[in-house]
């Protein structure tokens, strides 16, 4: 059920939308506001949201929370950003956006999200 | 083309925040998608493997979704297939390595005010600025 209405949510922002997303990060052209508004309203709602429910002492549907503990800044996280950027750069789209765009049907959205759990599963390779 | 979306961006945002806000409620994860993603297929058991696929075929049916109700999104591709592969490999690559993509560290990261997640997020819009200016505006 989440998943529908981050799906939803996703393609009424029009952040399915490649030519959105570029469009942000074109900032010497028309720049396009519109992915600013998107993160804007999401974190309207989970700013708020999210203390509030992490003051509980449990999920409602598991046994604990699995929030991620790590606060180190170190190299892998800037370095994999930066490439995660690159990317997002080239094509216009992170991996939500590709997985919604699956239901477009389209051959290059499935070769996207194909290539996109390919380059998931080397890094896992590297890292581990 | 340019118009900002301002109300569908919105409205949209605040659905993905509280898709994301309901997920940490009930099931206690943070919805971030490459995170997801990657774990259905290294997940270690079933039931982690399970939620993940759901969530995921969950995405692919509200999009769906919409289109039946609001008609079909645009989707202008802006690339060519073969620059489309290599933007997958390394947008899989670099979510795996820094932990994290816009809905991770951006969305969920930052309503935790995670300095992690600041940092990642401020990485990969500065390199998605960066790739963008050299396309558009250096070459051709």
């Amino acid at each position: 059920m989440t998943g529908v209405l981050f799906g939803f949510g996703l393609s009424l922002s029009e952040m399915i939308n490649p030519a959105r997303v570029i469009g942000f990060l074109d900032v010497a052209g028309k720049w396009d506001a519109t992915l600013l508004f998107v993160m804007g309203g999401a974190l309207l709602v989970t700013a708020p949201l999210f203390p509030l429910i992490l003051r509980r002492a449990r999920p409602l549907l598991d046994r604990q929370f699995f929030v991620p503990t790590k606060s180190a800044i170190d190299r892998p996280l800037i370095v994999g950003a930066a490439i995660f950027g690159i990317g997002w750069g080239l094509g216009g789209f992170c991996p939500g956006p590709a997985l919604a765009g699956l239901a477009t049907a389209s051959p290059s959205m499935a070769l996207f999200v194909v290539a996109m759990i390919a380059g998931q599963w080397a890094a896992g390779r590297i890292v581990k | 083309m340019v118009e900002v979306n301002v109300i569908g961006g919105l409205i949209g945002g605040a659905l993905i925040g509280l898709a994301a806000s309901l997920l940490l409620l009930f099931n206690g994860r943070i919805a971030g998608i490459s995170g997801i993603v990657g774990g259905i297929f290294s997940g270690n058991n079933f039931a982690e493997r399970l939620w993940r696929a759901l969530f995921v075929v969950g995405i692919v049916c509200g999009a769906a979704l919409y289109s039946i109700i609001c008609g079909a999104p645009y989707i202008q591709l802006q690339t060519n297939t073969p620059i489309l592969i290599v933007a997958g490999l390394l947008v899989g690559f670099g979510t795996r390595l820094g932990s994290g993509c816009t809905s991770g560290h951006g969305v969920c990261g930052l309503a935790r005010r995670s300095p992690r997640s600041l940092a990642a997020t401020v990485t990969f819009i500065l390199f998605g600025a960066l790739t963008v200016f050299l396309l558009r505006h250096l070459s051709f």
